[in-house]
C-alpha cells in the first residue's frame, strides 16, 4: 500500500509526527500516540479519549478492559481505522495512517487489519465459505479457487469444516462468531482487533472462540487487541490494559 | 462476477415482495409504453399509407406565373438591382397543367420519383334510376395511376375488376359509398352530367379506398373519356406523383415547384393537420404510459432506501473490509441495474405479445381509412425510447440511496450513532 500523503493543511506537523515510532522494529504492528476523541456535538461534546497511546506487538494478545463508557471500543475503532482521531497519530506497520484519505484507510484495513465484533456481523445471505471469501475478494489477490479453499481451510481450523455451506443464518452464535474469526483471518492480517468477541456468547463458546482467536493469531504471528469486560477471558490475554475516563490507567 | 455484483444479487432477495412490486412495475411500464406506441405509430402509419395509395406523395397543380421581375438599371458608375421575384405578391397562380406530358417527362427525371399520373378533374352530376348525386369525374390513364396509387387494391376489396374497366371505353370506376348511394351495381349503368354534356357509362368496377370523403364522390374514367365529358381537350387538373422515398417528399416538392414553375405539394403539407394529431396522441400516449414507470421508479427509490437502512450494519462490515464507498455505492447501482434489465427485458417481451395479440383483434374502422383490426407499427425505437425512459427513473432512484449508503460512516454505525 502506499504511503499516505503528507498533511495538506498547510500547518506545521504535529510533534508525534516528526517522532519515527518508539521501538519502531517489525515486531510493532500497530501504534497510537496521544489519541483524543471527542463525541457528539454542541452542550452534548464528550471527550471520550484524552491521550491515548498503546502499542501492539505481533504475537502478542492484548486486552483493554474498564467500565462502559471509559472509551475501551472508540479507541478499538481508531486503532481500526473505522473512525478518525481529532488529535494524535496511528501507525500501521510503520505508516502513518491516522490523518490519510478515507482510500487509504480503507485499503489499509483490507489488507492489514481483521475485525471481530460482538455481534457477528455476517451477511445473512451468504453462507460461511461466502462470508470468510468476502475480504479476499475484495483483495484480489488469490484465484477463486484459491480463496474457496482458504476459506475452507480456515473454517475447519475454527472446527466448521462440515458447515462451510450453511447460510449465516443457519448456525448458531458460537459458530457464527467462528465465522467471524475465520473472516478476520482470511486475509492474513497484521492485526485482529476485537471488539467483545466473546459478549454474545455462553462461558463454554467464550471459551472455545477465544482460544481460537488467540491460538490462529500467536501462529501467524499476528497481534492481537481485543476489549472484553470478562475478566477470566482478560486473564488469560498476554497483557492487559486497563481504560478508565478515556485514558489507560496502570 | 464482480463480488459487488455478487452482493447486490443477495441484497436483492432482502426484500423480495416490494422489489417484485417495483420489477412488475418496470415491466408493465415498458410493456405498455411498446404497445402504445405500436398502436398509435401504427395507425398513423396506415393512414400515411392511405393517403399515399389515394392521392399520391406529392401533387402538382398550379402554375407560378412571376407578375413582378428583377429590375436592373445601370449606368455609366453603377449598376443597381431590385430583388422582388421572392416576393409572395409577386406570383400568381393559374389553375391547371397546361403541358401536362413535358411536365410528366420533366418530373420522371427527378431520381426519387417512381409513377407520375395525369388527371383531368371535373364536377359532375350522377344519375342512376334510383337517385342523383354530385360526384367528382378523375380521367386518368389506368397504368400511370395504378403506379401512383393503390387503385388497384381498392378494386379488389371492392367489386368488378381493373380489366373490365381497361377493356371498356365507356366504363368507370365509382367509390363503393357513392355506389350505394346510388344503389349501383358493377355491370348497372349510369348517366353522367357536366354542364351541358350528358353521357351514359357502364360501372365496370366498385372501389373501396376507406376514406369517405374520396369513396362518396370520386370517379375514375378514361383520360380521353374525361376531356371529352369535361371539354377540357388539353391540359390536366394536376399531376399525382409517387416517390421511392416518401420522407423526401417536402424536398423534391420544393425542388420540383422550383425547376417546373408549378405549386407542389407534398403529403406531409397536406395531411399536416392529420399528422400533428397524431403525433399528439403519440406523445400524449408515452406520457401517460410514463406514469407507470415513475410511480415504479418512485416505489424503486423507496425499496432501495428502505435496504439501505436494514443493511447499514452490512455496508459497515464490508467498509471494514476494505470495501471502498465506491464499492458500496456500485452495490445499489448494481440493485438498480438489475431491476432495470429484468424489468425492461420483461417489458419487451409483454409489449411484443401484446403487441401481436393486438394487432390480431378484429375492428370495424371507415372513415379516414379502411381497417378491419388494430394497426400496430413494429419499430424497434419503441423498444429504445421504452428502456430509455425506464433507465433514466430507475438509475435516478438507484443513485440517490446508492450515495447516502456511500456516505455512511462504519465507525458510527458499528457504535450505533449512525444518522
Amino acid at each position: 500500500m502506499p504511503l499516505p500523503s503528507s498533511d495538506s493543511s498547510g500547518l506545521p506537523p504535529p510533534a508525534s509526527r516528526l517522532s519515527p515510532p518508539a521501538g519502531g522494529s517489525a515486531d510493532i504492528a500497530l501504534r497510537c500516540e496521544n489519541l483524543h476523541r471527542y463525541l457528539g456535538q454542541g452542550e452534548g461534546r464528550v471527550h471520550v479519549l484524552r491521550g491515548v497511546s498503546f502499542e501492539a506487538r505481533r504475537g502478542n494478545v492484548t486486552a483493554i478492559v474498564g467500565p462502559s463508557g471509559c472509551g475501551k471500543s472508540t479507541t478499538l475503532y481508531l486503532l481500526g481505522l473505522l473512525d478518525q482521531p481529532d488529535d494524535g497519530s496511528i501507525w500501521i506497520r510503520d505508516q502513518l495512517m491516522s490523518n490519510s484519505s478515507d482510500l487509504d484507510r480503507t485499503a489499509a484495513r483490507g489488507e492489514h487489519i481483521g475485525f471481530v465484533f460482538q455481534f457477528h456481523f455476517l451477511m445473512q445471505e451468504f453462507s460461511a465459505l461466502d462470508n470468510v471469501m468476502m475480504p479476499m475478494r475484495k483483495l484480489g489477490q488469490l484465484t477463486e479457487e484459491e480463496m474457496a479453499a482458504r476459506a475452507a481451510s480456515l473454517l475447519s481450523d475454527v472446527g466448521l469444516g462440515d458447515k462451510t455451506h450453511r447460510l449465516a443464518t443457519q448456525l448458531s452464535g458460537g459458530e457464527q462468531q467462528r465465522v467471524a474469526i475465520a473472516r478476520a483471518l482470511a486475509n492474513q492480517p497484521a492485526i485482529i482487533l476485537a471488539d467483545e468477541p466473546t459478549g454474545n456468547l455462553d462461558a463454554k463458546n467464550s471459551g472455545i472462540v477465544f482460544d481460537l482467536l488467540t491460538r490462529l493469531a500467536k501462529e501467524n504471528g499476528q497481534a492481537v487487541v481485543l476489549v472484553t469486560h470478562n475478566p477470566d477471558i482478560a486473564n488469560r490475554c498476554d497483557e492487559i490494559k486497563p481504560m478508565r475516563d478515556g485514558q489507560f490507567v496502570t | 462476477m464482480s463480488t459487488n455484483l455478487r452482493i447486490a444479487l443477495r441484497f436483492l432477495t432482502a426484500r423480495k415482495r416490494s422489489m417484485l412490486m417495483s420489477l412488475s412495475g418496470i415491466v408493465f411500464g415498458v410493456g405498455f409504453f411498446i404497445v402504445t406506441q405500436a398502436q398509435t405509430s401504427g395507425f398513423e402509419e396506415f393512414f400515411v399509407k392511405t393517403i399515399l395509395g389515394t392521392n399520391g406523395a406529392i401533387r402538382i397543380e398550379d402554375k407560378i406565373q412571376a407578375t413582378m421581375f428583377p429590375m436592373i438599371a445601370t449606368g455609366a458608375h453603377f449598376e443597381s438591382k431590385f430583388e422582388v421575384a421572392a416576393a409572395r405578391e409577386a406570383r400568381k397562380y393559374v389553375e391547371g397543367v397546361e403541358e401536362p406530358d413535358v411536365m410528366m417527362d420533366a418530373l420522371r427525371r427527378f431520381r426519387n420519383v417512381s409513377g407520375v399520373s395525369i388527371v383531368v378533374e371535373g364536377s359532375v352530376v350522377a344519375d342512376s334510376s334510383f337517385k342523383n348525386d354530385t360526384a367528382k369525374v378523375y380521367g386518368i390513364r389506368l397504368d400511370d395511376h395504378l403506379a401512383v396509387s393503390d387503385l388497384a387494391a381498392q378494386v379488389s376489396r371492392g367489386s368488378g375488376s381493373l380489366e373490365n374497366f381497361r377493356t371498356t371505353p365507356q366504363g368507370v370506376l365509382m367509390g363503393q359509398e357513392l355506389a350505394n348511394r346510388l344503389q349501383l351495381v358493377v355491370g348497372d349503368s349510369l348517366i353522367l352530367r357536366a354542364g351541358t354534356e350528358q353521357r351514359r357509362y357502364r360501372l365496370a368496377g366498385i372501389y373501396a379506398s376507406g376514406v369517405r370523403d374520396i369513396d362518396r364522390v370520386r370517379i375514375f374514367m378514361h383520360l380521353g373519356e374525361a376531356r371529352s365529358l369535361l371539354k377540357k381537350t388539353t391540359g390536366a387538373s394536376f399531376i399525382q406523383v409517387a416517390l421511392f422515398d416518401r420522407n423526401r417528399a417536402p424536398q423534391d416538392a420544393e425542388q420540383m415547384e422550383q425547376v417546373l414553375k408549378h405549386g407542389a405539394q407534398s403529403w406531409q403539407e397536406r395531411e399536416v393537420s392529420w399528422l400533428e394529431a397524431f403525433h399528439a396522441l403519440q406523445i400524449s400516449a408515452a406520457l401517460t404510459v410514463s406514469t407507470i414507470i415513475l410511480i415504479s421508479g418512485l416505489g424503486m427509490f423507496n425499496t432501495l432506501a428502505m435496504i439501505v437502512i436494514e443493511k447499514t450494519k452490512e455496508i459497515a462490515i464490508l467498509r471494514s473490509m476494505g470495501y471502498t464507498r465506491q464499492d458500496i455505492a456500485r452495490i445499489f447501482i448494481w440493485l438498480g441495474t438489475i431491476v432495470l434489465v429484468l424489468g425492461t427485458m420483461g417489458g419487451w417481451a409483454l409489449g411484443a405479445s401484446v403487441t401481436y395479440g393486438v394487432s390480431k383483434y378484429p375492428i370495424h374502422l371507415r372513415g379516414i381509412f379502411s381497417a378491419d383490426n388494430f394497426q400496430v407499427h413494429w419499430s424497434i425505437w419503441h423498444y429504445v425510447v421504452g428502456t430509455l425512459s425506464a433507465a433514466v427513473v430507475v438509475m435516478t432512484a438507484a443513485i440517490i440511496p446508492a450515495r447516502r449508503a456511500a456516505r455512511l460512516e462504519p465507525g458510527d454505525i458499528i457504535r450505533g450513532t449512525s444518522q
